[in-house]
């Protein structure tokens, strides 16, 4: 091991380290926060009651609802696409191969603006009305690149040896598919499904092009920043939307470090 | 089913055209198609009498394009988005220089996971946290004036460009909050650069007679450079595509996120949002040469 790290380099780490943490955590207090016209710190008091009229809003259950079905139809699609993308693009060369790797890792790796104003602008040209598929479809396209991501890196590490031995062995290809390589590719899918449906589930920028009325809850949330109104309940929907993303992050990361134990 | 399994296994180019249609139909089709339509768009115009999108190729929405409005609000994100990475170059590196290179087992994992969470935790609720950080009434100004410097605070609101009438509302807070956010997107790939920073290159260097200060500028820093240009790229992009951060946070002056969706949106004129789309992809496309010869690519 290397020496002790300089205090002052410490310092500076630490620095980084409380920005990037330390403002999350005071929508946990204002949620509780029995202001409801400004943002006053520190709160005057502490109540819990907006947690029931966040309940009761049907605005908000509305969201929530379209958010969560948005985001587990675009997980499973980007899965299933992330996946066959993999296994193709693993131990094979094809001609379009690295147009393929491109086109997968394009809708994250360009500013989210443009993947959601060409899909507007799809939209707009083939006459498709908005609905809830239009979202699915902006979603699934780029969570697919997550799901592609955490496969193909379980894949690159499983031994060849082991499929070889398999078919050797007389199991035919849905044999060897089914026994050897699920059980390997297993928890990197699941991995990469968490991801995905974090990433989904609050997502903006694309969704508000491919959207039309619809209302996620990252626009619920948006709109009330815009117009403000229902400040208190919008601390409760803010704290509930990092709780719903915080859960699968923290499993997955979980998920993946069990499995590079074993 | 087996004698399918069976054709499937011996004619390796069907089974590969089964597995790669779904996913080529999708993002080539779909999104490659999405991409297409969105120049196609920008060869339209709107219609000034009716509203509607006049669908026979021109020329003219392009020439709005090249106003100097427009070109002042791109220069204005292009400063932003430098101004962001270099802040995030500044505090992410040793933030990761700590992390790859003094941290080891249990520690390690949990201060990785410290930066990975805020990558993929809420980005809208990250900004609007900072609306409540920086509102006149919130938590930076109490924390201001609670160590006596609420005068400071002042002075630093009364600066011309990056004032404003509070810290939500002034150019200094969306700086602030754009950094904030994509920070960890500098310090994952840059930690990863350290990493494979050879312990006995910054040994001899010492041995030798060289300075900490000279190790870094000489050894340390050429060696991570392609870490740095890897995060740099997600920090510029990512700043110069955003409308979220200048709408909830800010003097409210233009950026081209901005300008697109609300060209889109309040204006109702897609065929000059999807042509206004093409400056960021051209200045990204650009960055990203750049980027390529300090050998980012092998970093990400």
């Amino acid at each position: 091991m290397k020496k002790r790290a300089p205090r002052s380099l410490t310092a500076l780490a630490s620095a980084a380290l409380l920005y990037l943490h330390l403002p999350i955590l005071f929508v946990f207090v204002y949620a509780f926060t029995t202001e409801d016209a400004a943002f006053t710190f520190p709160p005057p008091g502490l109540t819990t009651k907006w947690f029931a009229v966040a309940a009761e809003n049907q605005d908000i259950r509305d969201a929530l609802t379209l958010s969560l079905g948005v985001a587990g139809v675009a997980t499973a699609t980007a899965l299933v696409l992330g996946t066959l993308a993999a296994g193709a693009v693993w131990r094979s060369r094809f001609f379009g191969r690295d147009v393929l790797s491109l086109f997968i890792v394009l809708p994250i790796a360009l500013p989210g603006i443009i993947t959601g104003i060409a899909l507007r602008s799809a939209i707009s040209i083939t006459e498709i009305s908005f609905s809830f598929w239009t979202i699915v479809i902006g979603h699934a396209t780029f969570c697919v690149a997550v799901a592609y991501n955490n496969v193909i890196a379980r894949m690159r590490r499983i031994s060849p040896n082991l499929l070889e031995a398999s078919s050797d062995l007389g199991a035919s290809g849905w044999q060897t598919f089914r026994y050897v390589l699920m059980p390997q590719l297993g928890s990197a899918i699941i991995t990469g499904g968490m991801l995905a449906f974090a990433l989904s589930f609050d997502e903006i920028i694309v969704t508000t092009f491919t959207a039309g009325n619809q209302q996620t809850l990252p626009i619920w949330i948006f709109s009330s920043l815009v117009r403000p109104r229902n400040r208190p309940v919008t601390n409760v929907v803010a704290l509930l939307v990092v709780a719903i993303t915080f859960i699968p992050i923290v499993l997955s990361q979980r998920f993946s470090a069990r499995s590079e134990e074993a | 089913m087996r004698r399918i399994g069976k054709l499937l296994y011996t004619r390796r180019r069907l089974r590969l055209a089964l597995i790669l249609a779904l996913p080529v139909a999708w993002l080539v089709g779909i999104y490659g198609g999405s991409l297409t339509s969105l120049l196609v768009n920008s060869f339209y115009k709107i219609d000034s009498f009716s509203g509607t999108i006049d669908r026979s190729p021109t020329l003219e929405t392009w020439r709005q394009v090249f106003t100097d409005a427009n070109m002042a609000v791109a220069g204005r994100t292009i400063a932003m988005a430098s101004g962001v990475t270099i802040a995030a170059v500044l505090i992410g590196f040793p933030l990761a220089y700590r992390i790859a290179r003094y941290t080891r087992g249990r520690t390690k994992t949990a201060l990785v996971l410290a930066v990975l969470i805020p990558l993929w935790s809420s980005y809208l609720v990250r900004v609007y946290a900072w609306k409540l950080l920086l509102a006149s009434e919130g938590v930076a100004a109490w924390g201001f004036d609670l160590v006596g410097a609420g005068a400071v605070l002042d002075w630093i609101l009364d600066l011309p460009v990056i004032g404003g009438p509070s810290l939500s509302t002034s150019s200094l807070g969306q700086f602030v909050v754009f950094t904030y956010i994509w920070l960890p997107y500098m310090v994952l790939p840059v930690m990863a650069a350290v990493e494979r920073l050879p312990e006995s290159l910054l040994e001899a260097s010492a041995d030798l007679g060289s300075r900490p200060a000279s190790t870094f500028r000489r050894i340390t820093w050429p060696l991570v450079l392609p870490g740095v240009a890897a995060g740099s790229i997600f920090t510029f992009s990512l700043t110069l595509g955003d409308y979220i951060i200048p709408t909830v946070i800010g003097d409210s002056s233009p950026f081209i996120g901005l300008a697109i969706y609300s060209q889109q949106g309040v204006a109702g004129n897609l065929p000059l949002a999807a042509a206004l789309a093409v400056i960021p992809v051209v200045v990204m496309a650009l960055y990203l040469t750049g980027a390529r010869k300090l050998g980012a690519f092998e970093a990400l």
